[in-house]
């Protein structure tokens, strides 16, 4: 890749990046609620009894991770693009010698810029004020996996963003954003009812990797998590890019 | 009718559209080329060419098709019809009319941003120079006035150093003081071999900046020349009275174009004004509240018009 054409990649990402650290609308909730929600599930609420049942509170500490990886892409995809879409900002880098694919990469960064922030607060909340008992190995293969991982998060809110207005955008991101969160068995184990289809969200294969790096059962072959994951996110980024560039507008 | 051209090319229509015998000085260049929109023709026919170091003002009332003109070349809209054609895309700058920026980046930043897309762009701190956006630098984008967002933006749009730049209403929103630095500036880039594509709605604007003036309505160019040829068209003045002469009569007289009576009102459109006035005074003791206005540009795109259909 010829030079001139980096810098201009590292430079979109490095302002895509700064812009959504200074939205306090989307830096506040997205860095600091995971932390704080495992803080009160993990230490304040059950914290006694986790303490007897370490893979429990691995479980717990998987499952907050991975709805920590969720926001960022879904949210700075899908509103994002969507009103930058709307307000022409699009239009305007069509028109511009700009790198086609910059746009998607320097969201990409920022998506896993944030998500290595979330991950380093959570990985001291649980050494430091959970003490779990993980390895720093453990935690850095999670955080490696977690913050690939979420790829598919943006591809979704990507897909979002390309086919609903800028002002319904959160609302159809919390559409899909809501259910995962609830029906991946992040939280807590599913019923039977429910687990049987916990398999068509991204974040349940997510979970299952996480749950592997950290040496607790998952179900299912690592390779089958990481192929799906690969899939929706090729699909959903091919799908979105196509009527994008169909609509004019990337 | 002259025709929109912009330097090497950069196909921006499918093969089958593109004519390769376009001038290879030529920097842009439309030929031919219609555009609807549902219903709405918003291009009919259209063919401009814009030369180096040429300002060429694309001028007309709203909905006239001034932006799908200089939307097509850039290729944010496709034609229906026709070729359009533009040199490479790392040799132009663009202004849009209607774009949202990142609130949270700072004025200087943006500047930086759109800068790493060039080979050579100047530096953020010349480009703020020549724009005069230096006191607004370190000013988030979400922070200033609608005129100083057009400033920031014109900055973005010559960070390049573009041999073409294309600017949609680029002083919609600029207060008077604003809107002469922003002219200064392109006449600066113009002497230094700069082609420009502006559009405007603004008379004195194009008077002020432009070789060459474009007017448009309805998506065809009705009037192309010089700023001179144009002013003549449209310099055109509006005489009201009330009087009992006949407007038949009047509309024969040397320098009327064209007389309608309204009740007691007469209403005439002359190219010589003064003459007219003279010569009503003299044929009509009793006339009364006159008054004599220059012929709106709006009216004079209205006359241009029926000139353009009759």
């Amino acid at each position: 890749m010829k030079r001139r054409v980096l810098h201009a990649y590292l430079t979109e990402a490095k302002y895509e990046s700064l812009r959504m650290l200074r939205a306090p609308s989307f830096a506040v909730p997205f860095l600091l609620i995971p932390v704080m929600v495992y803080l009160l599930m993990g230490v304040v609420f059950f914290g006694a009894a986790l303490r007897h049942d370490p893979k429990a509170a691995i479980g717990v500490f998987a499952g907050l991770t991975v709805f920590g990886m969720m926001g960022p892409g879904m949210f700075g995809f899908g509103v994002a693009v969507a009103m930058e879409r709307e307000h022409g900002y699009l239009k305007l880098r069509r028109a511009l010698p700009a790198p086609r694919a910059g746009y998607f990469v320097a969201k990409m960064c920022m998506a896993m810029l944030f998500n290595a922030i979330i991950m380093v607060t959570m990985i001291a909340a649980a050494l430091w004020v959970a003490r779990l008992p993980l390895g720093w190995t453990q935690m850095a293969s999670l955080a490696g996996i977690n913050i690939v991982g979420a790829l598919p998060f943006c591809a979704i809110g990507l897909f979002i963003g390309v086919l609903v207005s800028g002002s319904a955008s959160p609302g159809f991101v919390n559409l899909v954003y809501l259910p995962m969160m609830w029906l991946s068995g992040l939280f807590i184990p599913l019923p039977k009812s429910l687990a049987g289809a916990a398999p068509v969200w991204p974040a349940y294969h997510l979970l299952q990797l996480s749950l592997g790096a950290l040496g607790q059962p998952a179900a299912g072959s690592a390779m089958m998590h990481a192929a799906v994951l690969a899939g929706v996110t090729l699909a959903l980024f091919a799908a979105a890019v196509e009527r994008l560039a169909r609509a004019g507008g990337g | 009718m002259g025709r929109l051209t912009i330097g090497p090319q950069d196909t921006i229509l499918p093969h089958s559209l593109v004519d390769d015998s376009m001038d290879n000085e030529c920097l842009a260049e439309l030929r031919g080329v219609s555009k609807r929109f549902g219903k709405i023709r918003a291009l009919d026919g259209l063919d401009l060419q814009v030369q180096p170091g040429e300002l060429l003002a694309l001028l007309g009332p709203n909905g006239a098709g001034k932006t799908t003109a200089i939307s097509i070349p850039l290729g944010l809209a496709a034609p229906d019809s026709g070729v359009a054609r533009l040199c490479d895309r790392r040799q132009i700058g663009v202004m849009m009319q209607e774009v949202a920026l990142t609130d949270e980046l700072r004025v200087h930043e943006h500047i930086d941003l759109v800068a790493s897309y060039y080979p050579a762009p100047l530096t953020v701190a010349a480009a703020m120079e020549m724009t005069h956006t230096t006191a607004i630098a370190n000013r988030p984008y979400g922070k200033l006035s609608g005129g100083q967002k057009r400033q920031a933006q014109f900055a973005m749009a010559i960070c390049g150093r573009p041999k073409l730049l294309f600017l949609d209403e680029p002083t919609a929103g600029l207060d008077v003081q604003a809107r002469q630095t922003l002219w200064d500036t392109l006449g600066e880039l113009v002497r230094s071999g700069t082609a420009v594509v502006l559009t405007t709605h603004y008379l004195e604007e194009a008077e002020a900046l432009a070789d060459h003036v474009a007017v448009l309505t309805k998506g065809r160019l009705i009037a192309s020349g010089t700023v001179s040829e144009i002013r003549a068209v449209v310099g055109r003045k509006r005489i009201s009275c009330v009087s009992t002469l006949a407007a038949e009569q009047i509309g024969t007289w040397p320098g009327v174009d064209s007389v309608d009576r309204d009740r007691r009102q007469l209403h005439i459109t002359a190219r010589d004004a003064e003459d007219v006035v003279r010569r009503l005074l003299a044929a009509d003791g009793q006339l009364q509240e006159l008054e004599v206005r220059r012929a709106g540009l709006a009216e004079a795109f209205t006359e241009l018009t029926q000139e353009a259909c009759s």
